[in-house]
């Protein structure tokens, strides 16, 4: 028997798998299918509907935390769905399936001088999951959000309706489901506009910074004339160094500026390195592990400031590839965190509030002794989406190591940072999310919004068939 | 390392092995979820805990695989979790010499291993996710080498004691503990009348070294008694032409 039978007995027939948020913190043992074609995944829905068991979806399995997990039902793996529907090569409109990577939409379009709007620091989340986390990049406070650039998409609910939705039509829907975290429907096809480019290559200036505040004033003067503008931050450094780092700001190539001309948009010169500092880089994680402790990531972070310092103001010219996907640098680079894994914390908070909170929690870390060994400054603008993680302000992401001896103690901290970024007027970024709760989330995106994207849910999938861990824990959803 | 168990799963709990571990399980305080055929035996067994309260009776037949997903996260939500599952489940019927059954046979595969897959499946998954558990496997020194009086039997907790063992190597990276129970005679229905006993121990000794090997952790694949696994090493190393001639 096939997982599309509509016949089929999910609970005593779906396999169980044990599926991960991509920081590997934490876990859940699903019921689990991976449909071929929509009906097939619509067929799913019904079937789960009829048992009354559960659903998530998942694409890549790209959100840090418990976003596309669910133990207690079934998870509906969509990236089967992958196919390029059309291409408009002349208005640069996209159509594909769900489960289409950003790899495989910039493979397809960058030939013809196209790259997406918004693209997160990897290129494998799929179309559904960019969309349901309404994902971000390094040129948020410029391009806003992935769904500002969707032009329309159709959402299959759990009650049988497909919804074709865009800014005319179904409006409310389109600015509750992109954002919506995958709980309102299926996400079977979209259209997006990508940004005509004149060249395969971007300008990338590089600035040492020797503290936040000094990170904080170099975006602020960088930000009227970048096209991406994106820092690193040094999460151990201390006293007047807090929060050193370096600044990578990008810009496009005009074409008389491209030495490469059109050879710059084959997808063989848009390549990320095969080896980094010699080592080949599937292997390399392995060499990364020893050194994912307080010290040796001390280590390496003095060694990237001085590299950074040493290559202050040294402009040179990167592909888009290059300069986007720099988690995908080092393949695997989650296993160097160990068997506990890690939890990003993403925290965004408005401008004014912005610094001296971030300077807080960075010293709340080390004083712990929980450093975080990455962390990373992005510049956001508001949105019109319903559950929308943007302010006019900033967002720091950190990566918190989770080891079994400190987790209790890492999520209590996180408690400490989370109160201070509500104090601050924050917010937080469900994708990356692993240790919110239902009145934590309350206070950071207000009873009118969550009631706005509770009436929906109400609305489209009445029975509560969509469900994930992540929204029993943050929304209560059951 | 000693881990404590706080709520477990017992299948086979009406009887033999499986009724001292539930027996012994309860009175360390455990809540336990027993699991047989025979709804009257195991309210027998129930009625007899320390600890009746905090356990509950599932009549269930083994060979109803299809029942198993459903019961289990039935059992887990009643329970609000689990940390150990036991597989205690057994038959060995009598085989003639000269007898070929098929359905004696079927029937020894299904519930001494196929019933076994059934449950130990969702609760490796479960075990996985959490990244912590015991399954403590109850198999057999029968599982050693093909005699010549059981073919099934031996066949069944041959496979049975593989499986655990690939279990143990697919789960013991996430901290999940696989334990393979062997024992020699233990006095029970299935060796009632059993000829050429010896070496032969209570079901509750049995239990009693079997929970204390899956509370340490330290050995994952034990004969029970010990001195069995001497036996075990005598058998292994008797050359197949010899063996053949052997009448046990």
């Amino acid at each position: 028997m096939t997982p599309s039978s509509e016949s089929m007995d999910l609970r005593k027939e779906a396999p169980r798998k044990v599926l991960d948020g991509f920081g590997r913190a934490v876990l859940a043992a699903s019921r689990y299918a991976a449909p071929e074609s929509a009906d097939e995944m619509a067929s799913l829905v019904r079937r789960a509907r009829a048992e009354r068991m559960p659903v998530t979806f998942r694409g890549s399995g790209r959100s840090y935390g418990d976003a596309s997990l669910n133990g207690a039902g079934l998870v509906v793996d969509g990236t089967k769905l992958n196919r390029m529907l059309s291409w408009d090569p002349v208005n640069g409109v996209a159509e594909v399936q769900g489960g289409v990577t950003i790899e495989g939409l910039w493979r397809r379009t960058i030939t013809d001088g196209y790259w997406p709007h918004v693209v997160p620091g990897t290129m494998f989340p799929t179309m559904g999951g960019c969309l349901s986390m309404n994902i971000h990049g390094k040129n948020n406070f410029k391009e806003g959000p992935f769904g500002e650039h969707v032009v329309d998409f159709d959402l299959v609910t759990p009650e049988g309706d497909q919804l074709r939705c865009s800014r005319e039509e179904n409006a409310d829907v389109f600015h509750t489901a992109i954002g919506g975290l995958g709980l309102l429907g299926a996400i079977t096809r979209v259209r997006v506009q990508l940004k005509k480019v004149e060249s395969g290559l971007l300008r990338v200036d590089p600035c040492a910074v020797s503290s936040l505040r000094e990170m904080f004033e170099e975006f602020e003067k960088r930000l009227p004339h970048s096209d991406y503008l994106v820092g690193w931050v040094d999460c151990l450094s201390e006293g007047a160094e807090l929060g050193r780092g370096e600044i990578h700001q990008a810009n496009y190539l005009h074409a008389d500026e491209d030495p490469l001309g059109e050879v710059g948009f084959h997808t063989e010169r848009q390549t990320l390195p095969t080896r980094i500092l010699g080592f080949p880089k599937d292997k390399l994680w392995l060499f990364m592990r020893p050194f994912f402790n307080n010290p040796g990531v001390r280590l390496i972070n003095t060694a990237k400031v001085v590299s950074a310092r040493m290559n202050h103001g040294k402009k040179y010219l990167q592909s888009h590839v290059g300069f986007a996907f720099l988690l995908d640098y080092v393949p695997n680079w989650r296993l160097a965190y160990g068997a506990g894994g890690f939890i990003q914390y993403q925290v965004f908070i408005p401008k004014a509030e912005a610094l001296g909170a971030m300077e807080d929690i960075l010293r709340m870390a080390q004083e712990a002794k929980l450093p975080s060994y990455l962390g990373v400054l992005k510049r956001h603008r508001p949105d019109a989406f319903c559950l929308s993680h943007a302010v006019d302000g900033y967002s720091m992401a950190m990566d918190y190591r989770v080891t079994a001896e400190n987790r209790e103690r890492l999520w209590a901290l996180t408690r400490r940072f989370t109160e201070r970024v509500l104090a601050a007027g924050g917010r937080f970024y469900f994708a990356k999310d692993a240790v919110l709760d239902q009145e934590q989330v309350r206070r950071a995106y207000g009873e009118e919004r969550l009631a706005r994207f509770k009436a929906m849910k109400e609305r489209l999938d009445p029975q509560h068939v969509l469900v994930s861990d992540l929204g029993r824990r943050a929304l209560g959803l059951a | 390392m000693s881990t404590p168990f706080t709520k477990a799963i017992v299948i086979g709990a009406s009887s033999g092995i499986g009724e001292s571990i539930a027996k012994r399980l309860s009175a360390e305080g455990v809540s336990v979820a027993l699991v047989a055929r025979r709804k009257e035996e195991l309210d027998r067994v129930h009625t007899g805990l320390v600890h009746r309260e905090t356990a509950r009776v599932y009549a269930h037949d083994v060979a109803r695989f299809d029942d198993v997903p459903e019961l289990f996260d039935r059992i887990v939500g009643d329970l609000g979790g689990l940390d150990l599952l036991v597989y205690a489940a057994g038959v060995m019927p009598k085989v003639d010499e000269g007898e070929y059954s098929f359905a004696k046979d079927r029937q020894m595969v299904e519930v001494n291993l196929l019933g076994a897959m059934a449950w130990m499946n969702p609760a490796a998954a479960r075990f996985e996710a959490q990244r912590r558990g015991t399954i403590i496997g109850i198999s057999s020194i029968a599982g050693e080498r093909g005699r010549r009086g059981n073919p099934a039997y031996c066949t069944s907790k041959a496979a049975l004691t593989t499986y655990l063992e690939s279990l143990r190597n697919r789960l013991s990276r996430y901290g999940v503990n696989v334990v393979t129970i062997k024992p020699g005679f233990v006095d029970t229905q299935m060796t009632r009348g059993m000829k050429g006993l010896f070496w032969l121990i209570s079901p509750d000794q049995a239990a009693e070294t079997s929970l204390s090997i899956a509370h340490d952790m330290t050995s994952p694949a034990v004969f029970v008694p010990a001195r069995w696994w001497l036996v075990a090493l005598i058998v292994r190393l008797i050359p197949s032409f010899v063996f053949r001639r052997l009448n046990f």
